[in-house]
């Protein structure tokens, strides 16, 4: 146990001892010695967090550190709950996170604050670790603040751009709204269960009815939190404008991780969402059409790294339809795969982008496999993992959420799919204008430095074969990270699958068939492009509509800014210049005439004040004894 | 010895509250109508002098010697406070020439 | 006994009395002697004999002495002093007056109260004031040493003939000098 504590205590201690001398000497530490050191602190927390997980038995370990907040029956402890889920979690997190720091040595080896950006990146590190680990809401909700900051601080993180300013604003407002649910969902469960505590929250919500009007409240606030860290339908706008950040900050927080923590928070909660029903139809069908708000916009963006950020949102989109039909251990797995595959089409972008020096349209690219051939060949293989090309991990994954849904809600089944066709093309159309054709830009491309390739490889080889983590039955496997899952979110153990063998095959195969069919489209659009027409202009109106994405950034404008402006010009117009100034401005006046009235009794008289003072005795003895 | 212990017997207490109002009253008056710096000292000293004799008045017909002793501290406390004023009235008639209460009319803004 | 009180009562006001009207300080000065001697002889009547003796001594011994010599050392009693106007003087009068009327309706629901039965006419002895002056306030009492020090020292700072603590008055601004 002791040593179970010591070790969980490290996890996220070490980030947060690299951030801090980072942070401090940051000034002192030449060349790479801060890179390396963020890196060996992560890969640190990665062997630690590796130790706890092959030590790991089952059962629940909760971690107390020290009591936190202790008013009256309110008692909060510092503490860390080690179980099969958040183990999951602070695997992925240091483990991608050390490969992407790595990444990052080679990648932002010529910016002068590097060591700045690998202290927040650690402490982005810390945080996240908090967050997946805390064993009540209110330290996950340190941590949930935590990466929000350091969102908001590595989207800006070359602050010198306006633009890029306003996206890190972008952000932070917009989790800003959804984090309002998570403090309200917060406050409501602490006034019915009296804890926070994730372990007794989940033992007296399970014992309540399915409906309960409280449960379904709180559930609906939570899932406004996932909404906005998870960059679901309403509050998506921020990630795609989030790729302001350098390109290992898109991979580690905005496509492996933070916006992850959403799903993470569902599954955590899993027990109360279990018995709210009208919460879980929401999120279906929210998720349902983030997936293919996500895939229709990406069809037609140029910028490479907005695609990615595009296919981020529909396929977080994925992992939300699996939480709406119940499907946790789905949605969990889609998380591990998709951490894997995101992270390299990311770090895979930013490899091209490195190539190219700085480019980022692909109009611009193309015929860059035969130069840049690591990345071409890892590129391809996370291509074809989020487009579900068996055996690779995407499709696994994917099909567990299909079938799952396919159970629930045949229609949600069918978007899904469509979204799915949808992938592979803008995957493929990414790919293909990328690595195929010919070169139409002007910088001279070069391969990437050995420190950048190597985590690529790494990654591409779990891509590849994250899905046996989790082979179904109907392959011979036993669904091995279900069971482990299994063990900490109870519902997990509420799920089944009730699919014949056959629908299962039948299902896979279509999908498979469609997203094939789908691919050789593509080819024959773009595979032997040497010149594109970018222009929108003469497109039809829906073409233009999505290529404008949904118009949803204007709708935002005009539905809440707008307003809010107008209200605020009238408050000022009106309630400063008209009230709140002359009452201001007037009471000091009044002051000063009084003073300047009053001020003639002080003569300078000593003889006149002592009477003054005689006079005011005598009146107050008068009131004192004869006023009542 | 043993009559005067038994006077304050005979003599009832109100007679010693008015005596002590009226020399307060006088005093204050004199404070009042006086220009002369010093004589308005002794006004204060008087006033003083009226609150210390009910003071000891109160505490002989009570049979508490707290009152005494903050008579004591009242005697004190005079003594700093006429040294002082003296000190400032030599000043005020070394810089002036004049003991006048108008010469003091600098305190204000 | 009674007729004793009233002998000494009516030469403190008519004392008093003449403290306020002498046109001269040096008369001032002695008719308030005259007035403190006989409150002192009323501390006696009172049973209050340490007090009577400390008051002779600090107040007609010393304060009173210290008055006359500050009188004569500055020519005070060759000063003419300019009077106030009659309106101020008459109401300070009224006020004095009403002060003393409002005084006396204030405590007329005391003025009868009858002496308490547990009366001990020893608590004005030296021995009992002494021992409750150093048991019960003995820190006041060492404190107010203190005070004594702080006094002289500022009479000097304030009285002695060139230092910084001068304040730099006009030789002679007006009477009723206004400067609103």
């Amino acid at each position: 146990m002791v040593k179970t504590d010591l070790l969980a205590l490290l996890v996220p201690a070490l980030p947060l001892l690299g951030a801090i001398i980072i942070g401090f000497g940051r000034r002192r530490l030449k060349g790479n010695t801060a890179g390396m050191l963020g890196t060996a602190m992560v890969a640190l927390g990665f062997v630690a967090s590796l130790l706890l997980f092959l030590g790991h038995d089952g059962e629940t370990h909760i971690v107390h550190l020290f009591s936190w907040i202790h008013v009256g029956a309110m008692d909060i402890p510092f503490a860390f709950q080690i179980d099969a889920l958040s183990l999951w979690m602070m695997l992925i997190v240091t483990g991608i996170g050390t490969l992407i720091h790595l990444y990052s040595i080679g990648y932002m080896h010529d910016d002068p604050r590097v060591a700045t950006f690998f202290a927040q990146l650690n402490l982005f590190s810390f945080s996240m670790l908090l967050l997946v680990m805390g064993a009540n809401f209110l330290v996950t909700f340190i941590g949930w603040e935590g990466v929000g900051l350091c969102s908001y601080l590595l989207i800006g993180f070359w602050y010198t751009t306006p633009e890029f300013n306003y996206a890190g604003r972008k952000a932070f407002v917009m989790n800003r709204i959804g984090d309002i649910g998570m403090v309200l969902a917060m406050a409501l469960m602490f006034y019915q269960f009296g804890t926070l505590t994730y372990v007794d929250v989940m033992k007296q919500g399970g014992m309540m009815a399915t409906g309960n009007p409280l449960i379904v409240t709180a559930t609906l606030l939570l899932f406004l939190g996932a909404t906005g860290k998870s960059a679901q339908l309403p509050l998506l706008t921020w990630l795609p404008d989030a790729m302001a950040g350098p390109t290992p900050v898109s991979a580690l927080i905005h496509a492996a991780t933070m916006v992850t923590a959403g799903i993470f928070l569902v599954v955590r909660s899993s027990v109360l969402f279990q018995l709210a029903p009208y919460t879980q139809d929401i999120i279906l069908w929210v998720g349902v059409a983030t997936a293919l708000f996500g895939a229709t916009v990406g069809l037609f963006q140029n910028d490479i790294k907005k695609v990615l950020a595009y296919s981020t949102v529909s396929q977080l989109g994925y992992m939300f339809a699996a939480l709406g039909v119940g499907a946790y251990s789905a949605g969990m797995f889609h998380v591990t795969t998709h951490a894997f595959f995101k992270a390299l089409l990311f770090l895979g972008a930013g490899s091209v982008i490195h190539a190219l020096g700085g480019e980022q349209d692909i109009r611009k690219m193309g015929g860059l496999k035969g130069v840049t051939k690591t990345t071409y060949m890892t590129f391809l293989i996370a291509t074809l993992a989020i487009a579900g090309i068996p055996p690779l991990s995407g499709f696994f994954s994917k099909d567990g959420i299909l079938a799952s849904t396919f159970a629930e809600s045949p229609l949600a089944y069918g978007v899904l799919v469509f979204a799915a066709m949808l992938t592979a093309f803008y995957m493929f159309r990414l790919l293909f204008l990328t690595f195929f054709g010919t070169y139409r830009g002007k910088a001279h491309p070069h391969e990437s430095p050995k420190v950048m390739t190597v985590p690529l490889m790494v990654l591409a080889v779990l891509s590849a074969i994250g899905g046996a983590l989790n082979i179904p039955h109907i392959f011979g496997g036993h669904d091995w990270l279900k069971e482990f899952l299994g063990t900490a979110a109870d519902g997990i153990g509420m799920e089944h699958l009730e699919l014949s063998a056959n629908t299962e095959w039948m299902l896979m195969a279509l999908s498979t068939t469609l997203v094939v069919l789908t691919i050789w489209y593509t080819w024959t659009l773009f595979g032997k492009k040497t010149t594109l027409d970018g222009d929108t202009a003469d497109m039809p109106f829906l073409k233009r509509l999505i290529a404008k994405r949904w118009m949803l950034d204007e709708l935002y404008a005009s539905l809440f800014e707008k307003p809010y402006g107008w209200i605020s010009k009238h408050f000022f117009s009106i309630g400063e210049t008209k009230v709140a100034v002359p009452l201001t401005v007037g009471t000091g006046k009044a002051a000063l005439g009084l003073g300047e009235w009053l001020r003639k009794v002080q003569t300078g008289n000593t003889s006149f004040y002592l009477f003054g003072m005689m006079a005011g005795v005598v009146i107050l003895l008068i009131i004192t004894y004869f006023g009542g | 010895m043993e009559n005067v212990m038994t006077a304050i017997r005979v003599v009832p207490l109100d007679h010693y509250l008015i005596l002590s109002f009226l020399l307060f009253s006088i005093g204050m008056v004199g404070a009042l109508v006086r220009r002369n710096i010093i004589i308005v000292i002794m006004c204060l000293e008087l006033m003083l002098n009226s609150v210390n004799l009910l003071l000891v008045a109160f505490s002989a017909y009570h049979s508490d010697p707290g009152g005494q002793i903050m008579v004591f501290f009242i005697m004190l406390v005079a003594a700093a406070e006429v040294t002082v004023g003296l000190a400032i009235l030599v000043l005020l008639k070394r810089n002036t020439d004049s003991v006048d209460m108008n010469q003091l009319n600098r305190l204000k803004w | 006994m009674l007729y004793l009180f009233y002998f000494f009562a009516a030469i403190s006001v008519i004392a008093a009395l003449v403290v306020v009207s002498a046109k001269s300080p040096i008369n001032s000065v002695i008719a308030l002697v005259v007035c403190f001697l006989s409150i002192a002889a009323h501390y006696i009547l009172l049973n209050a004999q340490f007090l009577a003796m400390v008051h002779v001594i600090v107040y007609t011994g010393a304060i009173m002495v210290l008055m006359l010599f500050v009188i004569m050392l500055l020519n005070m009693n060759t000063v003419v002093e300019v009077r106030k106007p009659v309106v101020t003087r008459i109401l300070a009068v009224v006020t004095g007056g009403l002060f003393f009327l409002v005084l006396l309706a204030a405590t007329r629901s005391g003025l009868s109260t009858p002496v308490p039965a547990d009366f001990d006419p020893g608590i004005g002895l030296v021995k009992r004031i002494g021992m409750s002056l150093f048991q019960e306030f003995l820190v006041p009492f060492e404190l107010s040493s203190v005070l004594f020090l702080s006094a002289m020292a500022g009479a000097m700072m304030l009285a002695k003939k060139d230092g910084t603590a001068n304040v730099n008055l006009p030789p002679s601004s007006e009477p009723n000098d206004s400067r609103a």
